[in-house]
């Protein structure tokens, strides 16, 4: 099955109509909401207290570690699509080649686990 | 692509728009009437007959509540991102089929806007976009408990999408194609994929709870620990936004699992009653809207069911326990295909 750029369109057009939903709600609350702004309205939340310093501090590295391994098995699972789609073609030898391929990637998710890495506490 | 043509398009993506708000919109109402009979209580009931006006109500009083953008915010970035949130919610209701043919004249209309042979993968795309409207919106807050419940958010989807990926992927394997079109249509009377693909259904669904960042994986915005979570410091229809993205995104949701795993707009033995096409699209495609109803219905009806998990459960649960699964769903699914196929 083939694709023309005709077909991507439609994607355009929703992509447009739900950009000017969007801006023209955004304009209307601005516009109807009353406007009574004081130095401790627009101050940052915290509880009541007074708000203590800012809040671009250093977070946990875990987050970090997260997203890099994100990245690295995302980028594994994107090349399996196009292996998913021709299966049937493929037959056995194409599913033993994605199984050395799978047991590599294993291999990587074994070790991140005995580093440690998807260790919380 | 002529004129007429461009136009029934503008016509069906503005309707598929307006019926995706609607139906958020009575899914906020749902929610609480649902909550409310789960807890045997009455829910709201004052807003016109049954408090069937409760979301018009609400929606006004967002529109008129005051606008407040903290003085440390980054002013740009804090509209952008409940903005962007809205956005990708609304977008991916294109390549859904949400029904068959339909025939008025000589013209044939269908019922899908557009069927792009890359339809799943431009599902997840534009799903993956939404971690993108908390993060951005977290961090522009400037707000301690915003920035912890933004951390939490993209950590939390970025690892469920992975498991939720080779999911998908054993079932691409079995269906050989990408397009929403031909997976619905290869689920024809009662070859659901469901039957086929019970474990991949499981995961994919523990994951699309995950995704919406519903209940029991809200850790978000768990407002025992971080009040509002990342959108602590919003208010008016910004908070609005980011309220109903996630009404749209379990509308959304719902309609993917119906279409992927339920059969989409096909139901047993629907040939054999001898309808006209018509009718059949028709039948097709409110049977389709009543299995994304059900489905809307689980969403809700687990919420008020199960309590939330803890960070550390819930990432064991999306690293140690889901993506296992999910290889071993598709080894099976491989290995079953593959005999069936007649391949050893």
């Amino acid at each position: 099955m083939y694709s023309t750029p005709y077909d991507y369109l439609p994607m355009a057009i929703m992509a447009a109509v739900a950009f000017g939903f969007v801006a023209v709600t955004m304009a209307a609350t601005h516009l109807l909401g009353p406007k009574r702004k004081s130095e401790v309205k627009l101050d940052t939340f915290e509880c009541g207290i007074e708000s203590q310093q800012n809040a671009r501090f250093p977070f946990s590295i875990k987050y970090f570690l997260i997203a890099i391994l994100f990245v690295l098995f995302d980028v594994e699972v994107i090349f399996m699509y196009p292996w998913a789609v021709n299966f049937k073609e493929g037959g056995l030898e194409g599913f033993i080649e994605m199984l050395v391929f799978i047991g590599i990637l294993l291999a990587g998710y074994l070790y991140i686990i005995k580093k440690g890495a998807l260790k919380w506490e | 692509m002529d004129t007429t043509e461009f136009l029934i398009k503008l016509i069906l993506v503005i309707s598929v728009f307006g019926i995706s708000l609607l139906i958020a919109m009575y899914s906020t109402y749902a929610e609480r009437k649902v909550a409310a009979f789960l807890q045997d209580r009455l829910g709201p009931n004052r807003a016109g007959p049954f408090g069937i006006l409760q979301p018009v109500a609400d929606g006004v009083k967002m529109f008129m509540k005051e606008e407040i953008i903290p003085a440390n915010a980054d002013k740009f970035l804090f509209i952008a991102g409940p903005s962007l949130m809205m956005l990708t919610a609304c977008m991916t209701g294109v390549v859904i089929p949400w029904g068959g043919e339909l025939t008025i004249g000589r013209n044939t209309f269908n019922l899908q806007i557009t069927d792009v042979n890359i339809g799943l993968l431009y599902i997840f795309g534009v799903v993956s976009i939404g971690v993108y409207g908390i993060m951005i919106g977290a961090w522009a807050s400037n707000n301690k408990y915003s920035l912890m419940g933004g951390l939490r958010a993209s950590s939390q989807m970025i690892s469920y999408e992975l498991a939720m990926g080779i999911s998908i992927i054993a079932l691409v394997m079995t269906t050989g194609t990408l397009s929403t079109k031909e997976i619905v249509e290869q689920q024809s009377s009662w070859h659901w994929n469901i039957l086929y693909q019970p474990l991949g259904f499981l995961i994919f669904l523990v994951c699309a709870f995950a995704e919406t960042n519903r209940t029991p994986f809200d850790l978000p915005e768990c407002e025992t620990e971080l009040i509002g979570g990342f959108h602590t410091e919003y208010s008016s229809m910004k908070l609005g936004f980011y309220l109903f993205a996630e009404y749209i995104n379990m509308f959304i949701s719902s309609a993917i699992l119906a279409t992927l795993y339920f059969g989409g707009y096909n139901f047993p033995f629907i040939e054999s009653w001898g309808l006209s096409p018509n009718a059949v699209t028709i039948i097709g495609t409110l049977l389709f809207f009543g299995k994304i109803f059900f489905f809307i219905f689980f969403f809700m009806w687990v919420r008020w069911t199960i309590p939330r998990f803890r960070y550390d459960q819930l990432m064991n649960l999306g690293w140690k326990v889901m993506i296992p699964l999910a290889l071993f769903n598709l080894f099976i699914t491989g290995i079953i295909t593959l005999w069936r196929n007649g391949a050893f």
